[in-house]
């Protein structure tokens, strides 16, 4: 089937407005749509960090003494769910995916563009009215998790500003998924086979597939906990006869694919980062395909190890564990592939390469760590405790955000035309990740000893170790100050970057930079070999 | 060529030497102080240097990687043009997949051997009486005659406090008292929301729910006093929600328990 431009479309273009107001329009361009996602996700990143930053002051001393006990608990229900839900989806899936799958499949746009920006214009008002529940009534207060009872007993009006919010956005996350499908599966340039494909449209594929089949049921979830709360039905509400743990089931059914939401397209963003610029094929295509889909499939049949503790039949407990544990299989192939890549190559040390290297320590310590939580046994001991919060911001934050810094990194010069500071970059990355391992890392210990998740007091003898990691936070938050600089300095007069600084071969790269709204200004190449580095086409450039 | 082999093995072979000297010598773990921790500590060391193998081995592989092909500054071109080698996605797909069964098998017999595997409808003693369903919980040593003998409390958790309740001797206490080397059984519920019962020493946990009662059976194996942490969030004060268990010699726990015990009301 092919799909031929709408000569109405191209006019409407004409009409939007041109330079930076663009990215204040409606505008269905999938490059300025991409953008949007980006610079909107890191605006909440940073309030998402201002908050995690409130949160290591409280716990630099062990009585709850720096805000209110339910402001605390406030701040960290927001700080979940706006990294969660207003940065790392949006941005791994939305920002890069609209930015990079129309080029890699070779279109000119998305399948269905105004459903794409419909999808990102959800993203601010809901973002704006989750922050805003704080200054009505207080924000919601039972944690991202939002187990009943707790999120039935807390102020209803933060609780249900909290659910449409997240409801707002899992349809934003649906239509962007439904529109990946779509345009990878339907709008691929004649001649270009799925095995061609570069690896971000595969993972984006698999992704998609995850959030059309997993968010309709948070949505459902989230629907009837409201009538919970509103009209004072009785899904969840034991007083009711209404059963909590079944809403933990439906729950994790989503929340847990969320994570594979959050981590497959960082796995496509570095296959393709690492090829580029350690001058080599990416290793294992094929396998790291099917491992995409093995994750996949596996994703869906494991939520039940959030709740080992909860009350669930030991048979369950068995499945849930061998279920999730083999994850580890799929996940260490794609691991091992890049390792492989890496080998043998001509490797240059840049900001891209060192978040990348970076991405692959963190995300095996806290693979690492993943495998030990799913475990039961080991799981019962450190179940909500610190040791559980270190594991996710190692695979969320160690993993994903180094690949956003990553993929920024790399595709800055795309976007403007400009070349990002080098030396402002390496620096951004020696205090990131000193930074995030002396915050992250001492946690573990703090979880194994005795010290929950999700409290503002502690025992005291946990005092030391907890300002260890609160001056971990505090280097993350410094981090942030010669990335900003990097960027602000670099778009005003950057060093120029040509069409392609990198000598990359994927299709982004064979355009002017920044590419024109179609794209190309003849058809759009066709590219066989995404990753032919070494080969004769790679010669020929 | 030998050479690098030999190199290989060396490096191997100090990896291992020096995650299994950290795995038996690095104690990450609180006091042992219940039939359960021996065995949680044993599972523990095995994942610890299992872990330490493969994340020493990955970080030394990326960065000697970026050390050894490094692009210097004379060198124009690419890389070898290697796609891949499927005996080594193979060897890579088969190894891990063993260690991870292995692992598997392993911790489900850990979890047997702390009484995770039993069945718990009908061991227990408040609930040979009615037929109401237990969810889950851990259940150790469940033979029938045992379990009569069983010291048995009822917990009760609340915004932001546990009682616990000797029906024996008609009484409730705020802190949990247990003679040592005995086994304990314990039925709890929630009256509000969500709680979870948590002790470190023990490397037990299991969440109190509102309207499903729970157990837990441990047997304290060392004297002292340990705390009890609520580990779910429960509200404003949830950190704050913890109470201690005392483990005493059973001639100390008599006591204790004869002068708290009220007399029985006959009606």
């Amino acid at each position: 089937m092919t799909i031929s431009i709408d000569p109405q479309k191209t006019n409407n273009e004409s009409l939007q407005p041109k330079g930076w107001l663009r990215y204040f329009s409606f505008s269905l361009d999938h490059k300025v749509i991409g953008i949007q996602y980006l610079v909107c996700g890191f605006l909440f990143y940073l309030i998402g960090g201002t908050l995690a930053s409130a949160i290591r002051i409280e716990l630099a001393s062990p009585m709850s003494d720096f805000m209110p006990r339910d402001v605390y608990n406030q701040v960290l229900t927001l700080h979940g769910t706006i990294m969660i839900f207003l940065w790392i989806v949006p941005v791994v899936n939305g920002a890069f995916g609209n930015y990079l799958i129309p080029f890699y499949v070779g279109a000119r746009d998305m399948a269905f563009p105004r459903l794409n920006a419909v999808a990102f214009w959800l993203i601010p008002p809901s973002g704006l009215m989750l922050v805003a529940s704080y200054f009505v009534d207080g924000a919601a207060q039972a944690g991202w998790t939002a187990y009943p009872p707790l999120s039935i007993t807390t102020p209803q009006s933060g609780q249900i500003i909290w659910i449409l919010s997240v409801l707002l956005l899992g349809g934003s996350s649906i239509f962007g998924g439904i529109n990946f499908i779509a345009t990878i599966i339907k709008l691929r340039r004649p001649g270009l086979k799925l095995m061609q494909l570069p690896m971000y449209c595969w993972a984006m594929l698999g992704t998609s597939l995850l959030v059309v089949l997993s968010t309709p049921v948070l949505a459902g979830t989230l629907i009837l906990l409201s009538f919970d709360i509103i009209a004072n039905t009785g899904f969840f509400n034991p007083v009711l006869g209404g059963n909590v743990v079944v809403y933990q089931h439906l729950f994790w059914f989503y929340s847990h694919p969320a994570v594979y939401i959050m981590v497959l397209p960082a796995f496509g963003l570095v296959s393709e980062i690492l090829p580029v610029h350690a001058r080599k094929p990416l290793f294992g295509y094929t396998t790291m395909v099917f491992s995409i889909m093995g994750i996949v499939v596996l994703g869906l049949v494991v939520w039940a190890h959030h709740m080992f503790t909860s009350g669930t039949p030991p048979w369950m407990r068995l499945f849930f564990t061998i279920a999730t544990a083999f994850i580890a299989v799929p996940t260490g192939i794609k691991f091992f592939n890049w390792v492989a890549t890496l080998w043998g190559g001509k490797i240059s040390i840049n900001s891209a390469m060192l978040f990348s290297c970076g991405f692959i320590i963190n995300f095996v310590f806290g693979g690492i760590t993943g495998v030990a939580l799913a475990q039961v046994p080991f799981d019962i001991h450190v179940h909500d405790t610190y040791f559980v919060v270190a594991h996710f911001h190692y695979i969320v934050y160690g993993g994903t955000v180094f690949i956003i810094f990553s993929s920024i990194y790399h595709w800055f010069p795309k976007v403007t035309g400009k070349m990002l500071n080098e030396k402002l970059g390496i620096l951004h990355f020696i205090i990131t990740f000193i930074g995030f391992n002396l915050c992250f890392a001492p946690q573990h210990w703090l979880g194994l000893n005795g010290m929950p998740r999700r409290v503002a007091e502690y025992d005291p003898q946990f005092q030391f170790v907890n300002q260890i990691s609160s001056l971990g936070a505090l280097l993350m938050a410094i981090s942030t100050i010669p990335f900003l600089i990097n960027v602000f300095l670099s778009f005003r007069n950057g060093k120029d970057a040509g069409d392609n600084p990198w000598n990359a071969l994927t299709p982004e790269w064979l355009t002017s930079s920044p590419p024109p709204v179609e794209n190309w200004e003849g058809e759009a190449p066709l590219v066989e070999e995404p990753y032919g580095y070494g080969k004769e086409i790679s010669e020929q450039k | 060529m030998l050479n690098k082999n030999i190199y290989l093995i060396l490096i191997i072979s100090l990896v291992f030497a020096i995650s299994f000297w950290i795995g038996f010598n690095v104690n990450l773990l609180p006091a042992e102080a219940s039939i359960n921790a021996p065995i949680y500590d044993e599972l523990f060391k095995i994942l610890f240097i299992i872990g330490l193998i493969i994340f020493i081995g990955m970080t030394i592989a990326v960065i000697y990687s970026l050390f050894k092909f490094r692009k210097r500054n004379d060198q124009i071109g690419d890389g070898i043009a290697l796609e891949g080698n499927l005996s080594l996605e193979i060897v890579w797909t088969i190894i891990p997949s063993i260690i991870v069964l292995l692992i598997g098998l392993y911790s489900y017999n850990i979890y047997d051997r702390m009484g995770g595997m039993k069945e718990l409808n009908h061991n227990h003693e408040m609930m040979s009486s009615n037929t109401e369903k237990i969810w889950a919980g851990i259940s150790q040593n469940s033979d029938n005659e045992i379990a009569i003998n069983n010291l048995s409390i009822e917990v009760s958790a609340m915004q932001f406090a546990f009682l616990f309740n000797y029906p024996k001797g008609n009484f409730i206490s705020g802190e949990l008292h247990v003679p040592v080397d005995q086994k304990v059984s314990m039925k709890m519920e929630s009256k509000d929301v969500i709680h979870a019962f948590w002790v470190p020493e023990f490397r037990i946990k299991q969440d109190i729910i509102p309207g499903q009662p729970t157990i837990l059976n441990f047997t304290p194996t060392k004297v002292g006093k340990y705390p009890i942490i609520c580990a779910e969030l429960c509200g404003p004060y949830h950190g704050g929600m913890r109470a201690s268990i005392v483990v005493e010699e059973e001639s100390d726990y008599n006591e204790w328990f004869n002068k708290n015990k009220k007399p029985e009301v006959n009606l």
